[in-house]
């Protein structure tokens, strides 16, 4: 039913979600804390600018960052000093192209989460001794360990569904940067409808899943205090 | 410099705070005025929790802040008890209990376990807070700010959230943890009924400022108090029970400068007792009266005379022997019988309540 190039993509697709949503993990997670915590008046630009994906045409993002990436750009030039050859049509072009692309998913659930913790808690762990740090760590993770989840689920689902930007800077190189909604685009090109079909349907199903996952996640809580 | 030393000011848009006072470095102080009056901001403030507070903070000896330096309030050794209790949701009462004191560097001065039993939340152990009642789950704030072995116990409004059985619940804890435990306290609160029961200083706040601060008896006898107290205003005395008259099951409570006769109910000789007298309960003769079934009556001298904010009522102010003595009667009976300060009197107290 899946011919092994479906299957290569869905395998790379797999790597490249996962990859991402780790990233964003460590990346997200001091964005989203230090949106909640700050009075900078940095804090309602950098806020937009993250939440730019989010409108911005797919392809549009993946121009720029292929401008940047190119040999010309900052961030290739930058990767050549390193002795990286180059960044667009690789996988790890692909990831940081993603990372950018899902920021928001992580980002904004993570946002959410820390504001329903609210100051009183780490208040409450500074009178206990905890350092800021160790305060960070020790509750405001815990407590918003729920909006990990979400904003994981979310980034990793939207990642998967990820189509024009792969497009602009990964191209359609079979095992390094064909991920499942390219490939279901080649087989559609190449009216294999059949192949498109079951591609297709393994995406429906997992979005499906996905979204399930979430509502039973969020499940109502009980009501709490601190 | 043993002792609290406080002097904090703060400067929001639309509220300043600008207090001073100076508190013994034991016993429980009440930080006492009316809603919005900026105690919880003083108490925070001397917590560390308001960055914005400058001034200077030393408690018995230990700078926690000054013109050039602010200690963070991790760093401070307090316990803090919130008005809700503020529990750790993901922690067990044990972990709340524990989170503390793992990460305080102070000798331990109370056993964990004695402070477990002292506070009765034993059975409560490996509950969630969210499992807890109200009063049980503020008796785990209050082990929980006491296990890291702090040099001052700072709480806020720590009964305001509670209905009245739940008070009741927490108070005897809250005595027996002075008795007990060698610690100073601040404790802020509008109740005046919780700080004649617990406190032994008072530091008066009104308006951002602090309006007065001295000992209870002291504070609670003035007649010039600048904050509305209406039925609750009284005096303070201590006594100590010296006799038990069983066939009246009466008992005799000696204070400075005399006596008073209460139902013996189950005092036994001996006790040490804090003795509240309203001031709507004392009433002033100028001859010794005589056959009234009021068995309170004392001789007393005029100090103050002052008009109370209720209109119509005159505070008067009387010492028996050392104590004074509030007593509120209005302005027509101060006029028939021309009393005056300095005056020899009679003093009628209805009702005395052991606090």
């Amino acid at each position: 039913m899946l011919d092994s190039e479906a299957l290569q993509a869905l395998w790379l697709t797999l790597q490249l979600s996962t990859v991402v949503t780790l990233i964003l993990l460590v990346i997200g997670t001091p964005i989203a804390w230090w949106l909640v915590q700050t009075h900078s008046w940095l804090k309602r630009p950098i806020g937009a600018l993250v939440a730019l994906p989010l409108v911005l045409p797919p392809s549009v993002l993946g121009f720029y960052l292929l401008l940047a990436m190119g040999p010309h750009g900052p961030v290739g030039q930058f990767t050549r000093a390193l002795g990286v050859d180059q960044l667009p049509f690789t996988f790890w072009g692909l990831v940081i192209a993603s990372v950018f692309y899902s920021l928001p998913f992580m980002v904004q659930p993570l946002q959410t989460a820390f504001e329903a913790v609210g100051k009183r808690p780490m208040e409450v762990a500074a009178t206990l001794r905890a350092t800021p740090l160790d305060a960070f760590f020790s509750v405001a993770l815990p407590m918003a360990l729920p909006g990990f989840v979400t904003a994981s689920i979310m980034t990793f689902a939207h990642t998967v569904g990820e189509f024009g930007v792969v497009l602009m800077i990964g191209g359609n190189i079979a095992g390094q940067t064909r991920v499942a909604s390219v490939q279901i685009y080649d087989y559609v090109e190449a009216m294999q409808y059949s192949q498109a079909h079951s591609l297709s349907a393994i995406l429906l199903l997992f979005s499906f899943l996905v979204l399930l996952a979430l509502q039973v996640w969020r499940r109502p809580e009980a009501k709490r205090e601190v | 410099m043993t002792g609290i030393h406080v002097k904090l000011h703060i400067n929001w848009p639309n509220f300043s705070l600008d207090a001073a006072f100076e508190a013994p470095g034991q016993g429980i102080t009440a930080l006492f005025g009316p809603s919005g009056c900026g105690k919880t901001s003083l108490l925070r403030s001397i917590a560390g929790l308001e960055p914005s507070a400058k001034g200077h903070v030393s408690i018995n000896g230990v700078v926690w802040q000054d013109d050039q330096h602010f200690m963070p309030a991790h760093q401070r050794e307090l316990g803090y008890v919130f008005q809700e209790a503020s529990l750790f949701p993901h922690l067990s009462v044990l972990g709340n209990v524990q989170f503390g004191r793992k990460r305080s560097h102070a000798t331990a001065q109370f056993d964990l376990e004695a402070l477990i039993d002292l506070l009765g939340i034993a059975p409560l152990l490996n509950r969630k807070p969210e499992s807890l009642s109200g009063g049980e789950r503020q008796r785990v704030g209050i082990a929980r700010a006491l296990a890291v072995n702090p040099q001052l116990l700072l709480m806020d409004e720590p009964l305001a959230a509670l209905d009245l059985p739940r008070k009741q619940e927490i108070l005897p804890y809250l005595e027996r943890l002075h008795r007990e435990l060698k610690l100073p306290v601040l404790y802020v609160t509008h109740s005046p009924d919780e700080v004649v029961r617990l406190a032994h200083h008072i530091v008066v706040v009104d308006a951002g400022r602090v309006v007065s601060s001295g000992s209870l008896v002291d504070t609670l006898s003035r007649v010039d108090l600048p904050i509305r107290l209406g039925d609750d205003l009284g005096a303070v005395l201590n006594a100590r029970v010296a006799e038990i008259d069983s066939q009246w099951k009466l008992a005799r409570l000696d204070f400075a400068g005399g006596v008073f006769w209460t139902r013996a109910q189950s005092l036994s000789k001996g006790d040490a007792v804090r003795v509240r007298v309203l001031a709507r309960d004392v009433s002033i003769a100028r001859d010794k009266p005589t056959a009234s079934t009021i068995q309170n009556v004392l001789s007393a001298r005029i100090t103050d005379i002052v008009n109370d904010d209720q209109d119509g009522l005159v505070l008067v102010r009387v010492l028996v022997g050392e104590s004074a003595l509030i007593a509120r009667v209005t302005q027509r009976s101060v006029s028939e019988l021309k009393l005056e300060t300095g005056l020899a009197v009679w003093i009628q107290v209805k009702s005395v309540a052991l606090t």
